[in-house]
């Protein structure tokens, strides 16, 4: 029974060891992958390419075409509202002008009016005394 | 008096001379690994020579006040890592910003091993197991992918490590366990 112990922590030994083995190659691995990777980028050569100089001029243009939309834009609404001001003074000056003009055409008819019903009673005032009328309007006359 | 000012100036560019040179010097020497470990832990080449750039940009302006508690090393991987932490952060705040998103996938990750003696068929059989470990590398939390590159690719002592991340030695290590015991398991072995 004991031999079987033995053998059996023997064999568990065995495979904790090749496990840390393994684990031990892997971080080796990996330390001279990462070294490797490292070193290779760190001592590129490192020079302005086209590609970024491409990608520089692209961001470049769309800024700038950005800029021009955005203005075009703002200067569209601004003169859009500074024509809809205009219009709308415009129209209130021919309102204004049409409403004084009735103004005027109603002070006209209304002095017309006025004339016309004096020029009225003035002529039933002056009005002859009609002939059968005149001797008691004589007496009349005679009493004051 | 006027040649004592000038032999003052005159000292003063001296020790700003020794000082450029000097930190010229640890840019020299260090530059290659902060690169190295920016590249492993964010797998994008541009993000990693940007925040190398930041890195050594922040460690001049400061350079003045580091006092040499630590090795020059260890105080710029600790700027490197804040470097890093920063920018993810930021990425997260901000992630209605159209960031490029360059990493390197893990086939080409693993595509890297030194041209070495080893035949072709053994070349495979390291490529697959790089690819395993940046798999469980991948799967880390940042902490731990942190601690675990710097242990084994950077091949730092525990102690530096601390000092680096401003962890306690025990929290490197359990970070450092938990990690390898993730590779393990991507590689097939038992937890």
């Amino acid at each position: 029974m004991k031999k079987f112990d033995d053998e059996a922590n023997g064999l568990k030994e065995r495979a904790v060891d090749q496990e840390d083995l393994e684990l031990e190659l892997a971080l080796k691995d990996f330390r001279s992958s990462v070294h490797a990777w490292s070193d290779a980028v760190y001592f590129r050569p490192r020079a302005f390419t086209k590609e970024v100089r491409l990608r520089s001029w692209r961001l470049a243009l769309g800024w700038a075409l950005g800029c021009v939309l955005v203005a075009g834009s703002v200067s569209g609404g601004l003169l859009q509202r500074h024509h809809r001001v205009e219009q709308a003074r415009i129209a209130a000056g021919q309102r204004a002008a049409k409403q004084q003009k009735q103004l005027r055409e109603q002070q006209a008819r209304a002095q017309v009016s006025d004339e016309a019903l004096l020029a009225e009673v003035d002529s039933d005032v002056a009005r002859q005394v009609p002939s059968a009328l005149e001797p008691l309007a004589q007496m009349m006359d005679e009493t004051k | 008096m006027a040649a004592g000012t000038a032999l003052e100036a005159m000292a003063i560019t001296t020790a700003d001379d020794a000082a450029a040179q000097e930190f010229a010097r640890v840019v020299e020497r260090h530059r290659p690994q902060i690169f190295r470990f920016l590249l492993s832990s964010t797998r994008d080449m541009d993000l990693a020579e940007t925040l190398t750039q930041e890195c050594f940009l922040k460690a001049h302006r400061n350079w003045g006040s580091f006092r040499g508690d630590s090795s020059a090393m260890t105080w710029l991987m600790r700027i490197a890592i804040n470097l890093e932490k920063d920018h993810w952060r930021n990425r997260r705040m901000q992630f209605w910003r159209t960031t490029r998103i360059n990493s390197v996938d893990l086939d080409e990750a693993s595509e890297w091993l030194p041209s070495g003696e080893s035949s072709v068929e053994q070349q495979l059989l390291a490529r697959e197991r790089v690819k395993q470990v940046w798999s469980a590398v991948k799967g880390l939390s940042e902490r731990q992918r942190t601690v675990f590159l710097l242990r084994y690719v950077e091949e730092q002592e525990l102690r530096e490590i601390a000092a680096a991340t401003g962890l306690s030695e025990g929290t490197v290590k359990a970070h450092l366990s938990r990690a390898v015991a993730r590779v393990r398991l991507e590689l097939g072995g038992k937890r």
